[in-house]
């Protein structure tokens, strides 16, 4: 089954750079450019099995639209993964609290999206059988 | 780097290590070696020709030739097996003495060692005792170990976000790993090809992605010595390419091939103590009889 994610940052350099490590996962992407953008493309549908969201982004941040997809039960098999320069321990804890799965600080390297896709249970590319 | 050059590097390198650098890997050498050449303003020649007599410098180019590329939890399956299978089975053998034994050889940077510790952490009972010990060729690594200290593109490869927050502390801009797990892993240096001497038993020993870097002849001694350091009704894990397939008969009888989940394990198959015993060439037990 394919795999449906949408990239949230207002980066368009950092957006195809993610997208090029998804669509070479097999994943099929699309993307938005701030948090009210990528809400506005859940609600109208499909609903995407994966976000990678920024933290700080214009119109609305990447923690907010976390906490506006985990109010909605209609969107609780989202997965969330944050990919953020924000870097404070407290800001894991924070966003881990309001629901995101994992979290990516950049730099990174594409192997490391990749596993932690894995983790996620998202992918098995790069585990050997 | 000339051909000459790399020629005397590769053996110097098997010789001190037994690992084997095949022509073709002259990038390799350079990319590792460049730094530590520039540093003392020479060309790559005439420092590869300096650590036939500069034991210090040998010391850091044999450190620096170390191949360390690792994640945590790396491949995800071994230490899915590691709790489910293993880490059970072993609860219930050692019930006595309720103390756990890991070695990560060839730990490199100690990512194996920690991503072990974690799980020890989470799934060991109350009143259990676990000990990892971490070896590996290179003493630059193990200092890394001791010191506990990865960076910010290091701590993204395979750390799930939850432990990463449970068992680092920010150092600056590095993650540091919190006492109580650094107090689980015991460090030594060890060269594979060495004799392991007051090693003792482990019940689970990670060596993986090692063996690929080592001619047929010391993968297949290490394997003949690795069975008198896992406990008899202990685990050897080795990587997903490599096993104890094609390895000269008397290797191959030492070990038994136990899947687990999506992992072959390797386990002893006499007990560790009928091995180790030195028989001397003029016993009476006749050969063949």
């Amino acid at each position: 089954m394919t795999v449906r994610a949408m990239i949230i940052d207002d980066s368009r350099a950092m957006r195809s750079i993610l997208r090029r490590i998804l669509t070479g996962l097999e994943f099929e992407t699309s993307e938005a450019g701030h948090g009210q953008e990528a809400l506005d493309q859940l609600t109208a549908g499909p609903v995407p099995d994966l976000c990678l969201v920024d933290w700080n982004m214009p119109v609305m941040d990447g923690y907010t639209f976390i906490t506006q997809v985990r109010a909605n039960p209609a969107w609780r098999n989202v997965t969330l993964m944050m990919v953020t320069t924000e870097s404070e321990q407290s800001q894991i804890v924070r966003a881990l609290a309001a629901g995101a799965h994992e979290y990516v600080i950049k730099p990174f390297t594409p192997d490391a999206i990749v596993e932690k896709l894995e983790i996620l249970g998202l992918t098995s590319k790069g585990i050997p059988a | 780097m000339s051909p000459h050059g790399f020629q005397s590097l590769a053996a110097l390198v098997r010789r001190e290590t037994a690992m084997v650098y095949e022509p073709g890997k002259e990038y390799l050498v350079e990319a590792r070696l460049l730094p530590l050449a520039t540093a003392l303003g020479v060309d790559i020649d005439t420092y590869i020709s300096r650590l036939g007599t500069d034991p210090t410098e040998r010391r850091k180019a044999l450190d620096a030739l170390t191949i360390n590329e690792t994640s945590w939890f790396r491949d995800h399956s071994p230490y899915q097996a590691f709790t489910e299978e293993m880490l059970p089975a072993v609860l219930a053998a050692r019930a006595d003495r309720r103390r756990i034994s890991i070695w990560s050889a060839a730990c490199s940077s100690g990512q194996e060692a920690y991503s072990i510790a974690m799980l020890l952490d989470q799934h060991l009972p109350a009143g259990w005792t676990a000990e990892i010990l971490a070896t590996d060729v290179s003493t630059a690594m193990l200092t890394r170990v001791q010191n506990g200290r990865y960076s910010q593109v290091e701590m993204n490869r395979g750390m799930p976000a939850t432990s990463l927050v449970k068992y680092f502390t920010r150092a600056g801009t590095d993650w540091e790993v919190v006492p109580r797990l650094r107090q689980m892993v015991r460090t030594r240096h060890l060269n594979l090809a060495d004799p392991y001497l007051g090693l003792g038993t482990f019940d689970v020993v990670l060596l993986r992605n090692v063996l690929i870097y080592f001619d047929d002849v010391t993968k297949a001694d290490i394997l003949r010595r690795m069975s008198g350091h896992v406990a008899a009704d202990g685990y050897l894990l080795l990587g997903a390419s490599e096993t104890t397939l094609g390895m000269p008969s008397d290797v191959a009888s030492l070990w038994r091939r136990e899947q687990l989940g999506r992992v072959q394990a390797h386990r002893p198959v006499l007990a560790a103590p009928q091995r180790s015993t030195y028989v001397p060439p003029s016993s009476t037990t006749a050969i063949g009889a």
